[in-house]
């Protein structure tokens, strides 16, 4: 830890070369993302500004599956909000390597910040390596990938002429349906998913638009924290 | 006066770009005065789960009889294969099959 942080090309190298694999296997999402996208309407010039300028995967799951007419635009925000708001810790574990190094370089390299590239650059921490710059390299090749694939994704998604006729309008459920299959773990999910969802379907009746996701998210998730067996 | 589509849908992009951003930078300058606790860390975690579930619930409900096979074998094939794309597949094809069926029957 005594080591200065390095923040090299070399670096942001390395980054590209090791999220190769993680890139390749997550090219179907955002095609996904880009078809999803055209279903619900978005134009091709907002999914792309939305793919780079937000470029988090789930919460634009989520904001696509609310674009209707017309826009709940502070439901979207807010609830993109409470969906990133894990960056946080994401930010804070990264503090030990990059509190040293210069506002600019954190604060730009931090745009790129997602899941995949945060893992793999603890990972390198870990192993000893002291190269912040491969974020950064590895954050590209994400966003650029992240960017392209919504862009296919979407003209693909425009071929198809009457999606429903296909049962695609049950695409953006499958899709969820599918993530959150892969995100449980298990019995510690039964209970603040139960309660997620029935708040969700209580609210849906009684709340009006679509914060009925945010008041299911919000009650699951804090039955998730207080009902956590062993929080450390 | 309306404000244009295009104009609301452009602001709440910028929004959700903003937010995004904040989230992204502030877990590290808040480090410098607090170290999230144990709980607050259990809770930030299960948040995108719980979203996706309030999102996808009230759809399972209301929706015709349909989705319920097609639901199942969405979680079925992720389970077998852990592939979206599959998963994806089986859930869309499973209404179309339905309500193909209904349609000839």
């Amino acid at each position: 830890m005594d080591e200065p942080v390095r923040f090299t090309f070399a670096g942001a190298l390395a980054g590209v070369r090791r999220t190769v694999p993680l890139a390749l296997s997550d090219l179907a999402v955002g095609i996904i993302f880009g078809a999803l996208a055209h279903q619900a309407g978005v134009s091709l010039l907002e999914a792309l500004l939305m793919s780079s300028l937000v470029y988090a995967g789930s919460a634009q799951f989520v904001a696509v599956s609310l674009w209707t007419m017309p826009l709940p635009v502070v439901a979207i925000i807010v609830t993109t909000l409470v969906v990133n708001a894990r960056y946080l810790l994401l930010g804070a574990a990264l503090y030990p390597w990059f509190a040293r190094l210069s506002p600019l370089k954190v604060y730009g390299s931090f745009f790129l910040l997602a899941d995949e590239n945060w893992a793999l650059t603890i990972h390198e921490f870990e192993q000893g390596k002291r190269d912040a710059a491969f974020l950064v390299g590895s954050g590209l090749l994400l966003f650029i990938s992240w960017g392209s694939t919504t862009l296919i994704g979407y003209l693909a998604g425009a071929i198809i002429q009457d999606p429903a006729q296909w049962g695609l309008d049950f695409a953006f459920t499958a899709v969820f349906v599918a993530l959150l299959t892969s995100m449980w773990k298990g019995k510690t999910n039964l209970l603040p998913w139960l309660v997620a969802a029935i708040v969700a379907i209580a609210a849906a009746h009684w709340l009006p638009g679509t914060w009925y996701v945010l008041a299911g998210g919000l009650a699951g998730s804090i039955v998730g924290a207080l009902t956590h067996a062993d929080p450390s | 006066m309306q404000i244009p589509h295009s104009t609301i849908a452009l602001v709440t992009i910028l929004g959700m770009a903003l937010v995004t951003y904040i989230t992204r930078i502030s877990g590290l300058w808040l480090m410098k005065f607090v170290t999230p606790s144990p709980r607050i860390t259990v809770w930030l975690r299960s948040i995108p789960g719980a979203v996706l579930v309030a999102l996808v619930a009230p759809t399972l409900v209301s929706d015709s009889l349909v989705t319920i096979p097609a639901t199942l074998a969405t979680i079925l094939i992720m389970v077998r294969t852990k592939n979206v794309v599959l998963a994806l597949i089986a859930g869309v094809g499973t209404i179309w099959l339905f309500r193909a069926i209904i349609h000839w029957v």
